[in-house]
């Protein structure tokens, strides 16, 4: 077993880790999540400039054609400096759908325009009333002459209002639950009958409700084969959850060392408050998710590349387990900083927030809990 | 034994729904059912109603114009306030500083203060943390100097909650810096918001909502018969609020409200095809919650119980507490989890009475995640859990 990186992810985390630190410190990420947008075209432009806009994808579009441990490096990175830029939209959930279903023609305009950091993507999935279920599409496609005609409502769809392409799944055939029987288009956002409305999330992070009412696409806006995409929709949100499981830690390490330095600094009862001992003790409980969480995103990283069962298992765990972990880090960290803790002025209030609503993407603890089971009932 | 309610107490929990049908105002009730923002006005005509039916110091003797209840008809009357969706009664004036000015205060400061406490002439803030002194209330530093018949305070209080509103503060300042032991040199002083040299400074808090504040005081000159007792008294006069502000320690009538409405979510929620409130999982964490919550009742009835027969809780008072505010934090958790996705959008406009923007997610979804990253601060106000758990061991069991 070998857990070091190789030289190559030693470089992406080198090079990320200081783009973070130089660039984005904390004034300037609140000013940059509080923008119309919710991103920085800078900071994206930098991002691009570096080469990291393409590291999931192969040589030919100027990735490094890496895999799990490098997404969690990213989110790593990320979360430490509460990155707000459309990373997981544009790159890992649009970039990867493109990547993974795309003609030669596609990936050739948009892999490159992504990579480029000319075009942002996002990936219109969820519906108001799916929860976290990746099978559940209500959205309905239908052929219309050469191309189709897609009606329906999507909601809380990362960064949707910045993207200059949406990728819109769509029923073609089956019930509303059936993993079979999903397409997925790809919509302009000046597409007619598409109504985009942007808000920002609790976390600093930008999502949007999507009403496509009506919405013509032509046949070359089909991505892979319509009915048959559940598969590929099931890898990009591993990948989104690896990611995601990286920036977790990556934040989980900054509240655990902002906390334990706050510790050693705040006075009480003229005594720092690392002398008492159940202050330590709930450190130390921090501490430990950490750990434990950092266990799990390697785990889910390194199976990436591995059958769909095994995949899937690590996944579910990783996300599962990130959920608790999150919570209890970000909730102590609140605590711990008492009053403070608690005001929008301090980082560490918002790396809490970002750490407790992760468990609101890609399928919170209690989903992925479930999910886990079954998958396990499955492989005995 | 017998945990059932008297028929008189049933009939007084009649008589406060009757009242609270009629009295409390339709637009206060709903801002409260949908979580939308309060604003100083709300809080003003619902305290006016309570107060014009004589309600307002639940806790008050009869002698100061107080309704004569006993432990379990305050709790009864809290109750059915919540459940109904009435705001909460703000504890600063009636419910702390009366006390102190009733148990300490001289004539004149009763006969001024009480009535206008009782008619909301005033409104009353608490300025008791400073940044360097929160746990550790007693190490507080704003200083008063005697100068003839004047105080001269200068200093810094904060966490004031709704001190943006307010009218009077009462504060602990230090009086003798040389006094041998922190607690010693500390007095009770109350003072006008609007005397020249104090300043109200808001803090925003991290759900992005303006409820607390610092308060600046820069030479301000405070006539000397607003001390309340003797100078250098005032670490009595401090404990003897806390120890005293009981009402809503609990929280049972909150978390009972707050039970409700999650149960609301999850009938509304649908997870694989139904809804989320028959899903194994959360119908668990949904029934934990519950049984956590009637126990923790019946230990507010129990304590109740023996201070309406002349016991004084102790380490009970500590438990409620922890209990009360774990409980309410847990339900305010599996609030945001029920919403599922729609925790994430941040809708601060939306809690604004009258928005007619454009509803993300369901009408409920808006104040949910808000409401949870604010409710951590239960654990951390009112003397923290950590600080309950240090006085149980010491106090209570003597460890
Ligand atoms: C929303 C809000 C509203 C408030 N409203 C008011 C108000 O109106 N008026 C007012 O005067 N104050 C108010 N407060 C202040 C509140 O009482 C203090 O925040 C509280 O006393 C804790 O003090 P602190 O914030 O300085 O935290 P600290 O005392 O610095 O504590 C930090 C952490 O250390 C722990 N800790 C401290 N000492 C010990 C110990 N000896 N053993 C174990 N653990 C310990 C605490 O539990 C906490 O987890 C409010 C606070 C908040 C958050």
């Amino acid at each position: 077993m070998d857990f070091s990186l190789s030289e190559e992810q030693r470089m992406l985390k080198d090079t990320v880790e200081r783009l973070v630190r130089e660039t984005y410190d904390f004034e300037k990420r609140q000013k940059i999540a509080a923008s119309e947008e919710g991103f920085s075209r800078d900071v994206w432009g930098q991002l691009a400039e570096l080469g990291m806009l393409g590291v999931p994808f192969a040589e030919e579009f100027g990735g490094l054609g890496s895999g799990g441990v490098d997404l969690m490096i990213l989110g790593e990175a990320m979360g430490r400096g509460l990155v707000v830029e459309p990373y997981l939209s544009t790159v890992v959930l649009g970039g990867g759908l493109i990547d993974l279903l795309g003609s030669a023609e596609q990936k050739e305009s948009l892999l490159n325009a992504v990579v480029g950091g000319e075009t942002l993507l996002a990936f219109a999935h969820g519906e108001p009333d799916s929860r976290y279920e990746p099978a559940h599409v209500r959205c309905k496609a239908e052929k219309t002459g050469g191309g189709w005609t897609l009606t329906g409502r999507k909601s809380v769809v990362l960064n949707g209002a910045a993207a200059d392409q949406l990728i819109v799944s769509a029923r073609i055939s089956g019930g509303h639950d059936d993993e079979d029987g999903i397409g997925l288009f790809l919509v302009g956002k000046d597409a007619a009958n598409l109504k985009v409305h942007g808000t920002p999330g609790i976390d600093g992070t930008h999502v949007a409700e999507i009403a496509l009412d009506g919405v013509e696409v032509g046949a070359d806006a089909v991505l892979g084969t319509p009915g048959a995409c559940f598969a590929a929709i099931e890898e990009v949100m591993a990948r989104a959850i690896v990611m995601l499981a990286g920036e977790a830690v990556g934040a989980m390490e900054v509240a655990v060392e902002t906390t334990v330095e706050y510790l050693k600094t705040r006075k009480q009862f003229g005594k720092a408050l690392s002398q008492f001992q159940v202050l330590q003790h709930r450190a130390v409980d921090m501490r430990i998710s950490l750990e434990q969480a950092k266990s799990l995103a390697v785990l889910a990283a390194a199976r990436l590349g591995e059958p769909r069962a095994v995949r899937e298992m690590a996944i579910s765990a990783a996300k599962a387990g990130i959920g608790q972990h999150a919570r209890i880090v970000g909730e102590l960290a609140i605590q711990l900083h008492g009053g403070i803790g608690m005001t929008w002025e301090v980082p560490v209030a918002h790396y809490a927030k970002r750490l407790v609503m992760i468990d609101h993407l890609f399928g919170d603890t209690d989903h992925h809990l479930e999910r886990f089971a079954a998958l396990s009932d499955a492989a005995a | 034994m017998d945990l059932n309610f008297t028929p008189e107490e049933l009939a007084f929990r009649e008589e406060v729904r009757t009242f609270l049908k009629s009295k409390l105002p339709d637009d206060i009730r709903a801002k409260i059912k949908g979580g939308k923002r309060l604003v100083k006005d709300d809080y003003f005509r619902w305290h006016k109603a309570l107060s014009e039916q004589g309600w307002l110091g639940s806790n008050w003797p009869t002698e100061y114009g107080g309704p004569g209840w006993d432990p379990v008809r305050k709790h009864i009357f809290e109750e059915e306030c919540y459940a109904y969706g009435a705001p909460r009664i703000l504890p600063f004036g009636v419910n702390m500083v009366a006390p102190v000015i009733m148990k300490f205060g001289n004539q004149a400061q009763k006969d001024y203060y009480l009535p206008r406490i009782l008619d909301l002439t005033d409104w009353w803030c608490q300025g008791y943390s400073e940044p360097g002194s929160g746990s550790d209330l007693a190490s507080l530093r704003t200083s008063a100097v005697r100068e003839g018949d004047h105080y001269i305070i200068n200093g810094q209080k904060t966490w004031t909650t709704l001190g943006q509103h307010a009218d009077m503060i009462f504060c602990l300042v230090r009086t003798n810096p040389d006094a041998a032991k922190p607690q010693e040199g500390i007095s009770f002083i109350l003072v006008d918001m609007n005397t020249p040299g104090v300043t109200v400074r808001p803090i925003i808090l991290l759900e992005g909502e303006h409820e607390v504040n610092e308060v600046w005081f820069d030479n301000v000159k405070v006539p000397a018969e607003n001390l309340v007792g003797e100078e250098n008294k005032g670490w009595t006069y401090a404990k003897y609020l806390l120890t005293h502000e009981r009402t809503g320690i609990a929280n049972v009538g909150s978390s009972k409200a707050a039970l409700l409405h999650l149960k609301a979510i999850a009938r509304d929620q649908v997870k694989n095809g139904r809804p989320l409130i028959e899903d194994p999982l959360f119908r668990n964490r949904i029934a934990k919650v519950e049984i956590d919550l009637m126990a923790h009742e019946m230990t507010n009835l129990r304590v109740l119980a023996e201070v309406q027969s002349g016991g004084a809780p102790g380490l009970e008072s500590s438990i409620l507490k922890i209990r009360g505010t774990e409980i309410r934090q847990e339900i305010t958790d599996l609030a945001r989890r029920a919403i599922g996705p729609y925790a994430m959008p941040f809708q601060s406009e939306a809690l604004d009475e009258g928005f007619n923007g454009e509803p993300v997610g369901p009408d409920y979804a808006a104040p949910i995640a808000q409401q949870y990253f604010n409710m951590r601060k239960l654990s951390i106000y009112g003397g923290s859990n950590e600080i309950q758990k240090n006085i149980i061991a010491k106090a209570g069991l003597g460890l």
